[in-house]
């Protein structure tokens, strides 16, 4: 049988997710470009279809607290914002991560700094993949490149949760967000049962059973030695999500002597800007990191180490074209060519940029 | 009568609730935070609520309330403890759920996610216990410091023309229309100790009956903030924090 | 109605607060000149006879280490 297909913007496609694949609650704060995701649910009444909790927070800080409360429970919760919101959220994130709790977080990145535009932007990707918040931890990060995969990455984003006990966030950006393709979506599945948290999460918060002791969700321990071996089973769960669920797609590597970096949209204006490049015959194709953490450095260096020169896109100042040169060891020239503050760059410029690499 | 005739299951009048842990608290000698624990765990036991009950912990002196509990317990970030309780009664709407906040937790930097939660009528119960200092962290001013009274960051006494007005957060959220009942109790004195305790089983009950937030607030003591003894500490809290915090009820759902 | 009671008391976890002392109507109870494993002076029956088994002392205790017993005489 054939799926449902839809035409929608990406951020009512991860809305129109999360009720089809059963959350349970979803908490936020109204902030472009990405206010569509909680207008969408409000007018789809979840909590008619499927029972799922959809809440208008005060603030991004409370969100992210709600999001931290009902995933104590063994809930599937998630939040979205955008890149001002998502910063004010970076305390309950390091919580969430420390409590090792499950949760999805979806930030539609625009310009900044500060109050910055509103218009797209991937200048949080330090934020999200290096930390942003306080103390070691990580966020599994997902990068949608199409309104299909913004639908696909909530299911896949509370997957993973669940696997490792740790925050997911799908980095996508206004462009992704705001732009409408079509989409298959799938039929309504049930919300888990509280027999089913039960039996699945034995650590989750959801009442005492006279079997167990009492649960306790916390990020405290002040005992040092203690929290040193909390701290080490945390990164030994990070290195497993290493080993493990690294995601990466390759485009025209084939033949390539080039090698475009680019996650999200600009990736997508990669693909435009290789058949332009092609057809001046520059062989060049295309790296598309899906997961930014865990970044496929392995990938990129068995690739780059065949490649004249790596150019990483991105529409900000040069993020992510640190891990690129880490990957490749320096062995290979990386250079980054990126548009920032809400602009987004031309095939026809990222082809300029790609024929100065090669002109060095 | 000799006392091993009196010692007898039979004649138990009062015993530590199996609802607290067997853990010492961590709490100084006298703190009415202990009190106040073991209050919300009778209640607990008496209405036979243990297993459906979550509650959530502060940041401050009782940030290791969980420990304390023997029911399913999350430790809040600083001040955020109602929007957690906001989701798990959404979430879980058959269960009992409690915040337990201290007044810079509740009253400073939670300030939004009490008033919110509870203009939004969540169906929870918020304990809030007001000493009128920062215990955990050594001693510094609160939002509920009453004027004149030394902190540890108002060495010559809360002056309001810098450092504002003490903070009756309770009046405050009284006038809210998400508040279902509004009390002020104290734990200084066998009679007030049990007028708080029933306060906080009438808490518990309203929360069943689905009609907003239940508030109580417990005017205690904080020794070590205060630098007096346990028992001049509540003869200080008679003599000043009752006047600007008097006791009692602010407001009490209508009678079905 | 007359009642006679008496107290076991916890004296490990007694923190000598003394706050029970002064919710005792009888004056029954006091804190000892020794001390405890945590170094507190804890509480001690002082006058068994007067115990009418009120549980004014364990309904303030903060540290809850009071047990009351209480029988009708």
């Amino acid at each position: 049988m054939s799926k449902e297909l839809r035409l929608m913007k990406g951020n009512e496609a991860i809305a129109e997710a999360a009720i089809r694949c059963g959350v349970d609650g979803y908490f936020g704060y109204p902030i472009t470009p990405q206010s569509e995701i909680l207008e969408h649910l409000m007018a789809e009444k979840p909590y008619e279809k499927t029972g799922m909790v959809v809440l208008q927070a005060e603030s991004e800080v409370a969100s992210i607290n709600m999001v931290y409360g009902g995933a104590a429970t063994g809930k599937r919760v998630m939040t979205t914002s955008s890149s001002p919101g998502i910063s004010l959220m970076q305390e309950g994130l390091s919580y969430i991560a420390g409590a090792e709790l499950p949760a999805l977080i979806v930030n539609v990145v625009r310009g900044g700094p500060g109050l910055g535009t509103i218009q797209p932007s991937q200048a949080d990707y330090f934020q999200t993949t290096k930390g942003g918040g306080h103390g070691d931890y990580r966020l599994i990060t997902l990068a949608p490149s199409s309104v299909q995969e913004m639908y696909d990455f909530v299911e896949l984003g509370f997957e993973l949760a669940f696997k490792y006990r740790n925050p997911v966030m799908i980095l996508s950006d206004g462009v992704i967000g705001q732009v409408m393709e079509k989409v298959e979506v799938d039929d309504y599945k049930p919300r888990w049962t509280d027999e089913y948290i039960k039996q699945n999460f034995p650590w989750a918060a959801f009442g005492k059973l006279p079997t167990r002791n009492h649960n306790i969700i916390t990020s405290l321990e002040l005992d040092s030695s203690k929290q040193e071996q909390v701290n080490i089973r945390i990164q030994s769960k990070y290195k497993e999500c290493e080993a493990k669920e690294v995601r990466y797609e390759e485009i025209m590597t084939q033949d390539a002597e080039y090698l475009f970096v680019a996650y999200g949209s600009s990736a997508r204006i990669c693909q435009k800007a290789i058949e332009l490049a092609r057809s001046e015959g520059i062989k060049v194709g295309l790296l598309r990191p899906i997961t930014l953490w865990p970044f496929p450095s392995k990938a990129l260096k068995a690739l780059g180490q065949k490649m004249k020169g790596i150019l990483s896109i991105e529409m900000s100042a040069g993020q992510m074209v640190e891990d690129v040169k880490l990957a490749v060891e320096c062995r290979v020239p990386v250079e980054h060519y990126g548009r920032f503050g809400g602009i987004i760059p031309t095939p026809t410029e990222i082809c300029e940029a790609l024929k100065k690499v090669i002109a060095k | 009568m000799t006392r091993e005739e009196i010692i007898k299951p039979e004649n138990l009048v009062y015993r530590r609730t199996p609802v607290l842990t067997d853990a010492t608290m961590h709490y100084c000698p006298g703190c009415g935070h202990g009190t106040v624990h073991r209050m919300i765990a009778e209640v607990i036991e008496e209405m036979g609520i243990q297993e459906n009950t979550i509650g959530i912990a502060p940041v401050g002196c009782s940030v290791l309330a969980y420990n304390y509990f023997d029911v399913d317990f999350i430790e809040a970030a600083h001040g955020r403890a109602p929007a957690i309780a906001t989701a798990i009664k959404r979430l879980k709407p058959d269960h009992f759920v409690f915040s337990y906040q201290g007044d810079g937790d509740l009253a400073a930097i939670g300030t939004g996610e009490t008033i919110h939660t509870c203009n939004r009528g969540e169906n929870i119960t918020m304990i809030f216990v007001n000493n009128g200092i920062y215990g955990m962290t050594g001693g510094q001013m609160a939002p509920t410091t009453l004027e004149g009274m030394k902190t540890a960051t108002s060495p010559y006494g809360r002056d309001r023309e810098i450092m504002g007005n003490t903070l009756k957060i309770t009046e405050l959220l009284a006038q809210l229309p998400g508040t279902c009942y509004v009390t002020r109790q104290a734990v200084y004195s066998p009679a007030t100790a049990r007028k708080c305790k029933k306060a906080i089983r009438q808490a518990f009950e309203y929360q069943k009956l689905g009609k907003g937030v239940s508030f109580v607030e417990v005017v205690s003591n904080c020794n070590s903030g205060w630098k007096l003894q346990p028992v001049q500490a509540n003869e200080w809290l008679v003599e000043n924090m009752l006047p600007m915090f008097p006791l009692g009820d602010m407001k009490v759902p209508d009678k079905e | 109605m007359a009642f006679k009671g008496t107290i076991v008391i916890d004296m490990e976890k007694c923190k000598g607060c003394d706050v029970c002392v002064t919710g005792c109507p009888n004056s029954c109870i006091a804190l000892s000149k020794k001390v405890n494993k945590k170094g507190y002076n804890y509480l001690e029956m002082l006058n068994e006879d007067s115990c009418i088994g009120c549980a004014n002392c364990a309904v303030i205790c903060p540290d809850g280490v009071l047990e009351v017993y209480r029988v009708k005489v």
